[in-house]
């Protein structure tokens, strides 16, 4: 590599750094509480995405209208379970913003470990600091590459 | 930038000798049986059946994250599927007998000599793969099924027909193969040219004659070696190596082949398919996908062949087709097309391992449970059934899928140049195709 690319390389890993962990706007509002009624049957909840803004604090009402369901919010590590045709509360504060699977943690048939929900934290950062990512290193790989086609020979 | 690791005696001794293969062998065939016993008479609750469980989620770890990454076609090297088989083939389960092969030792027909029929195998294994991923009996089912095939061909046909061209595995592990860092090659051609007997295709006292079909002075790529040593043994000039070498060597010949190309095709938009419907939070696609038979299951195959068949390629296509209007290319646009798809095989490698990751660490707490209680009877056998389930380090999850999905990009994207420079074609429009479908990956992983 020539003295110049070596310095392109270096700027690249640096906005890539950029990207990874410079801290975003944060559009403040105030924390609010929020209900959710979730259903729960077999392999789905219905709302399956929960879009609340960090600080909220969020009460979901979990119904099962089949068998024993549960919901566990990945990274939270909190969980609640809801026997058929009764509602079960889980109520925290979504204090780690993100992007979060929910998912069951009742075996509840067959496609058990694929009941899956998301709850959304704020904007989805990592996607977006994720796409940058890719973006950039679609963009450098474009710009440091190691020559140009020859002619067309044939 | 290679390194031959039968250099040092301990590992060519270990690699020669058939006793430590054998026990491999052994260790994997009986948990095979067992998986399908299990299957059979156990719990029909996927998660906690060993089946299921040791199959899906431990074996396709090991496969998925380590085996194929970094030894390609290791795995097949100590695979069970086709040893009840080829030892009826032989009449010998150790060393050669000395005698001729029992059985019909046919040819498989030359109209079949491609990947086709395991692109196919493989596209009806996906189909169907939430059932069969959640379903002991019918994961049971599959694994006899596979085990009885093999038996057949290896009665009917010679060698290893089953592996070469049926397996639906063996197809995706031999086209990611080509990435992994090592390799078994002869050490010099001249030696194979001069040679008059092929042992090493043909067999002799020393070791069977290829079981893959495949004349080791002729091997340019990993694809269709199975890594069984074979040669190794037969070689009488010791001219067999096994390598070490950077990865992704094998790509920098990009393939001719249709098959090879829609095999890659077939792979990423599988793993595309799969992080919606499994790890997606959209439950009727679920169902639909598991509902076999029903309207709503026509639609996720009309779906999914259609995404797999038609829109991945023709997007792919027309990418190459720019490129080879930007470059003024008279190459035919088939040979572009099956060059360049050899460019996407490490994103669609670490597709699989992004998915993989996902899947395996929110799953992996089954393993102790079901490695205690592998039939669901309530067994205690080593005092983990109990263990809760809970996901495993979720937190990292994030960090690591677009760490793999970027490193993907990266890889593919200068795979991509090197083919593009080979047939003087702009890679740059197959560059940006990789990085949309890179962008849609994370979208539906994140």
């Amino acid at each position: 590599m020539s003295k110049k690319q070596w310095f392109f390389a270096i700027f690249v890993v640096l906005a890539g750094m950029v990207i990874v962990f410079a801290p975003l706007p944060v559009h403040a509002t105030a924390p609010t509480q929020r209900t959710f009624r979730v259903e729960a049957s077999q392999y789905t909840y219905s709302p399956a995405i929960l879009k609340v803004n960090p600080g909220d604090i969020i009460s979901i009402e979990l119904i099962s209208t089949d068998v024993v369901h549960g919901l566990y919010v990945d990274e939270y590590g909190i969980s609640v379970t809801a026997d058929p045709g009764q509602t079960a509360r889980l109520t925290f504060t979504a204090d780690k913003p993100g992007s979060f699977r929910f998912r069951c943690n009742v075996t509840c048939g067959a496609l058990h470990p694929f009941m899956i929900g998301k709850l959304q934290v704020g904007p989805n950062t990592w996607l977006w600091r994720a796409s940058g990512l890719t973006v950039l290193a679609a963009l450098a790989i474009l710009i440091l590459r190691p020559s140009p086609p020859k002619a067309q020979v044939t | 930038m290679r390194s031959d690791l039968t250099r040092f005696p301990f590992v060519k001794s270990l690699l020669k000798n058939r006793w430590p293969q054998f026990l491999v062998w052994f260790v994997m065939l009986a948990g095979f049986l067992f998986a399908i016993l299990s299957g059979f008479f156990g719990t029909p609750v996927g998660n906690r059946n060993f089946g299921i469980v040791f199959v899906w989620i431990a074996w396709w770890a090991v496969l998925i994250l380590v085996a194929v990454p970094f030894f390609g076609r290791g795995w097949c090297s100590v695979c069970p599927i086709p040893l009840p088989g080829e030892w009826l083939q032989r009449g010998a389960i150790m060393n050669p007998p000395g005698k001729k092969p029992r059985w019909f030792n046919l040819r498989w027909p030359n109209k079949l000599r491609n990947i086709w029929l395991q692109n196919l195998t493989f596209t009806l294994v996906a189909l169907f793969s939430s059932v069969i991923l959640t379903t002991p009996k019918v994961t049971s089912i599959v694994l006899a099924a596979m085990l009885f095939l093999a038996i057949g061909m290896s009665i009917v046909f010679e060698r290893r027909t089953f592996c070469r061209y049926l397996c639906p595995v063996g197809g995706f592990i031999g086209l990611y193969a080509q990435a992994a860092p090592m390799e078994l090659r002869v050490k010099n051609k001249q030696v194979c040219l001069a040679c008059k007997d092929k042992p090493c295709y043909n067999g002799s006292e020393a070791g069977y004659g290829c079981p893959w079909d495949v004349f080791p002075g002729g091997l340019t790529k990993n694809t269709y070696c199975g890594l069984c040593m074979e040669c190794l043994r037969t070689c009488p000039y010791d001219n067999i190596s096994v390598n070490t070498r950077p990865f992704s060597a094998d790509l920098s010949k990009p393939s001719g082949r249709m098959d090879e190309a829609f095999k890659a095709f077939i792979m990423l938009g599988a793993a595309m398919i799969y992080a919606g419907v499994l790890l997606g939070p959209w439950g009727k696609i679920k169902l639909a996908a598991y509902s076999v038979g029903s309207l709503s299951w026509f639609g996720y195959t009309a779906v999914f062949l259609a995404f797999i068949f038609g829109l991945l390629p023709a997007l792919f296509l027309g990418a190459v087709g720019i490129g080879k209007v930007l470059t003024k290319s008279t190459l035919a646009l088939k040979q572009s097309f099956t060059a360049f798809a050899t460019a996407i095989v490490p994103l669609g490698l670490m597709f699989w391992v992004a998915f993989s990751l996902s899947f395996v660490l929110t799953n992996a707490a089954y393993i102790f449970s079901s490695l205690s209680d592998p039939f669901g009877w309530g067994w205690d056998l080593f005092g983990t059934a109990a263990i809760s389930w809970q996901p495993y380090l979720t937190s990292l999850l994030l960090p690591l899928q677009t760490g793999v999905l970027v490193g993907g990009l990266l890889w593919t994207a200068r795979t991509t140049q090197k083919v593009g420079s080979k047939v003087n074609i702009s890679p740059i429009p197959v560059i940006i195709f990789s990085t949309v479908v890179t962008l849609t990956m994370l979208g539906l992983l994140l």
